[in-house]
């Protein structure tokens, strides 16, 4: 039986566990990367892909822009399939009282230096001529993109591969014994550390971990090229992401590279199964057409679903585990495209003792341990 | 035919007739490529039968409309893409005890027997015209008369024909969803038989996407709509029956069939040939038929293409008999490598399949309690199997098992000759070198053979490439993939069919 030694074995090769391997070869780390299935098998393979800023609390702010400023300086390197384009973001205000929080959004984002305009009902219509009319205005968040996760995980883990990283694909952990790791073809791993960036699935590890799967539906259309231009959210979108509420149903329209409309979201807790739901649908395709009546006739080619960590203060969970050596890069939520050159930079500092671009703590895991809010 | 109509292709007005599809009118006046591909590449009709989205154009103001599926009407404006959307029409609902999805013989069969037992019955299909592909109308000829001893029968029973409806999926038990000409719709059931079909499946080789090279039933289809032949050369290549059947009918349509170019050796065509002798008299008798009515037709087994060559169509083909290889000048390239059945929707309502088949029991009935699957959905076995399965499904869906069970004798000689037919008909290996690095093989997204090889499942090399991803939800290159790979493809979520993004709000019920 063979055993092979490495500074750190990262599970999942998602685009968390491959900005992960990337930093830490950096690093000069020894990295071995292990999933049960290919790169990119579950949420990111998913999820839409917005680089986006957010927010809703300062450590989310914190974290978001330094990863879309990661992004931003990436993105000359980025290969052809990765499908960078620098959308910007529109959150839409439907009412007085959004347009209200479009306003604040903006004074927030401009005394910390984010690129953003407050555009009227004019400015909007002219910006996208496809939204209805009667929409009161709109925030736009200027330096933001989209990208297409799959291929943009695999560059990452090819960016780790010339630093030295291996990858071990299709096989699943099946023991982990101290610092031993042993997967499905019997190879064993004795690893310095562990990085957990398994998504929903770290929980089945760490019992007691405050993750619960979010269910979410996409469709995906055929191609319309020009039929939006900016990545669309209405303003809503808060609500819905950020309330704990069991289901809820938001416009987010995102403009693929290649013309075709990516449209969401949903959000359910407590459904486990991967299914399609017409209803879910139906609810989700509505609240779009509410905002923007010609989606109804372009023609949908696909639908899918994919289960986003969620977490009860929406932070994700990034430093060291209740386990010694093991370490968590998880719980990203609807974020984790976004927030994974982040994660990666700060797991980067847990392993190595460097000191990091913004404070590691409000997202170390230990938080929710002594009488955390929601536990 | 039936009467003149007058439609404007890009402006220009062009005088069609009805019962013409678009696909074969806009060929008919500018030739084989109507469309780019989305790396720019001239494509044309390419299935006939609205499995690949090849042909795909704006119709009245509505982008992608997959134009072999849509016959021309007076006044139609047909353009080039990309336009304007038109608004989504509201709808209506389909309603009955049992509800057949599929009108080709196996559905007919089974539409009639359910509805001679009393029984309020609907029969929906995605073309302008029941029949299926066997039963395809030949635009201006009278149906075959076993058709149309069938089509009298289903006419008298007073079943409900809902044609150009295409499935899209479930709508919760007992209801599905469905979109036509009259925009979205609920179709409530009882009972359900599904008797979807099968489509041709390809093997991808260099320039099988050039504009002319068509499936072999695809172009048969593409004739039987209105597109003219007269004096084309072609050649027809590939495996299976099928060949022969569209060799024949191309000649009969005054073409100049240069070739039918059949992949199995002579040694196993023989001996093919021979079982049907022993067991299924008539089906010798019509290969023979066949055989006749394509006199003068050079006819090779062993022979497979290799490549075809043209600039924005095709000119020529190369072809090989293992040892020797040469070039064939033609106008068009017909061709298929057996069948696939078409399993999206079994596989969407949760039944179970065998090796790609869906699985039944005696009664046609699947692992989904109240849904019966025929044809060859449970297994590729042509015209008899598919009425044999009809008529046990439409006895057994309207609770007379004990009639259906007089058909078991006649049913149980079918699989044997689904059987040979597989094992005559199997592809040989040298078909999996074919295709070179540059070869696409996902005609939606143009991926190329050598960017596949690289991975080792379909779904890694789907969530890289987009490979499958497109219109055609992996129908074309599913199973080309399959046979290169060994990759199974699985698809069946909603919507099975693309469809405007507006009719996946739930439907009136």
């Amino acid at each position: 039986m063979s055993v092979v030694t490495c500074d750190v074995a990262i599970l999942g090769a998602g685009i968390v566990g491959a900005a992960c391997a990337r930093a830490l070869a950096n690093a000069g780390m020894r990295v071995t990367v292990i999933d049960g299935r290919g790169i990119a098998g579950g949420a990111t393979a998913a999820g839409m892909g917005h680089i986006t800023v957010m927010d809703d609390s300062e450590a989310q702010f914190a974290l978001t822009s330094y990863s879309q400023q990661l992004w931003n300086e990436l993105s000359e390197q980025l290969p052809d399939d990765a499908e960078y384009v620098k959308t910007g973001t529109l959150w839409l205000a439907a009412d007085d009282d959004e347009m209200a929080a479009a306003r604040a959004k903006h004074a927030y984002y401009e005394a910390r230096g984010v690129a953003t305009e407050v555009l009227d009902a004019w400015a909007l219509a002219e910006a996208e001529p496809n939204l209805r009319p009667g929409l009161t205005g709109a925030l736009r968040v200027v330096n933001e993109s989209v990208i297409y996760p799959p291929c943009a995980a695999r560059w990452l883990l090819e960016q780790a591969r010339q630093q030295g990283a291996t990858l071990a694909l299709g096989q699943p952990v099946v023991q982990i014994d101290g610092a031993l790791l042993r997967i499905h073809d019997g190879t064993t791993f004795s690893c310095g550390s562990m990085v957990h960036a398994t998504g929903t699935w770290a929980a089945e590890l760490f019992p007691g971990l405050p993750i619960r799967p979010r269910k979410g539906h996409l469709v995906i259309t055929d191609r319309y090229p020009g039929f939006a231009r900016h990545q669309l959210v209405e303003l809503g979108y808060l609500k819905s992401a950020h309330g704990h509420t069991t289901e809820s149903v938001a416009f987010n329209l995102q403009p693929r590279r290649t013309g075709q409309m990516l449209l969401g979201s949903s959000r359910q807790f407590d459904v486990l199964h991967k299914d399609v739901e017409p209803r879910m649908l139906n609810r989700m395709v509505a609240r779009a057409l509410a905002y923007m009546p010609r989606l109804a006739g372009l023609s949908a080619i696909r639908t899918w679903t994919g289960f986003r960590a969620a977490t009860p203060d929406s932070l994700p969970l990034i430093g060291p585990a209740e386990v010694d050596r093991h370490y968590l890069a998880t719980g990203h939520e609807g974020l984790g495209i976004t927030t994974s050159l982040g994660t990666a930079e700060l797991v980067a500092c847990h392993l190595t003792g460097r000191s990091s671009a913004i404070p590691g703590l409000p997202y170390l895991p230990s938080r929710f341990k002594k009488g955390a809010p929601h536990g | 035919m039936g009467k003149r109509v007058t439609v404007t292709i890009e402006g220009c007005p062009v005088e069609t007739q009805t019962g013409c599809s678009i696909a074969a009118c806009v060929m008919q006046a500018n030739g084989p490529a109507l469309r780019q591909s989305v790396s720019g590449a001239p494509r044309g009709p390419f299935c006939g039968m609205g499995v690949c989205f090849e042909c795909r154009m704006t119709v009245d103001g509505t982008l992608h409309q997959r134009t072999c599926m849509v016959n021309c009407r007076d006044g139609m404006r047909i353009q080039n893409e990309p336009a304007t959307q038109a608004p989504v029409t509201p709808a209506s609902k389909i309603e009955a005890d049992v509800i057949v999805i599929g009108a080709g013989p196996g559905g007919i069969a089974a539409a009639v027997c359910a509805a001679e037992a009393g029984r309020r019955v609907a029969l929906i299909d995605d073309n302008p015209e029941g029949g299926g592909q066997i039963w395809r109308r030949d635009a201006g000829k009278p149906p075959p008369r076993l058709a149309a001893d069938w089509l009298k029968r289903l006419d008298r029973n007073k079943v409900d024909v809902f044609t150009h409806t295409q499935i899209l999926g479930s709508a919760g038990p007992g209801t599905l969803r469905a979109d036509g000409p009259a925009g979205p719709r609920a179709v409530h059931h009882g009972r359900l038989i599904l008797a979807c079909g099968a489509r041709e499946r390809f093997v991808p080789f260099p320039g099988w996407t050039l504009p002319g090279v068509f499936g072999a039933g695809g172009l048969q289809a593409l004739v039987k709509s209105g597109y003219a032949v007269r004096g084309q050369r072609i050649v027809v290549a590939g495996s299976g029956p099928l060949l022969l059947a569209v060799a024949a009918f191309l000649h009969e349509h005054d073409a100049n069939v240069r070739l039918v170019a059949e992949q199995t050796p002579r040694g196993k065509l023989v001996r093919f040939g021979a079982s049907l002798v022993l067991r299924q008299p008539a089906k010798i008798a019509e290969a023979i038929g066949l055989r006749w009515r394509v006199r003068g037709v050079p006819f090779r087994a062993g022979c497979w293409p290799l490549g075809c060559e043209g600039d924005g169509r095709i000119v020529a083909v190369t072809l090989t008999d293992g040892k020797n290889t040469w070039t064939e000048p033609c106008d068009a390239l017909a061709c298929g490598f057996g069948l696939v059945p078409n399993t999206e929707l079994p596989r969407h309502l949760g039944c179970t399949l065998d090796r790609g088949s869906v699985r039944v029991d005696d009664l046609q009935q699947t692992t989904v309690p109240g849904v019966y699957a025929v044809g060859e959905l449970t297994g590729i076995g042509g015209l008899d199997k598919a009425l044999l399965e009809g008529q046990i499904a439409g006895w057994a869906a309207t609770d007379q098992a004990d009639r259906a069970r007089t058909m078991q004798e006649a049913r149980r000689k079918t699989p044997r000759f689904a059987t040979l037919l597989e094992d005559t008909f199997s592809l040989r290996p040298e078909l999996r070198e074919l295709a070179r690095d540059d070869t696409l093989v996902c005609r939606c997204e143009d991926v190329p053979f050598g960017v596949l090889k690289q991975f080792s499942d379909w779904r890694d090399a789907k969530l890289q490439t987009r490979c499958g991803t497109g219109p055609c939800q992996g129908r074309v290159c599913g199973p080309a993939v399959e046979f290169l790979f060994g990759w199974v493809h699985e698809s069946g979520r909603l919507p099975i069919f693309p469809t405007a993004l507006g009719n996946l709000i739930e439907a009136p019920m």
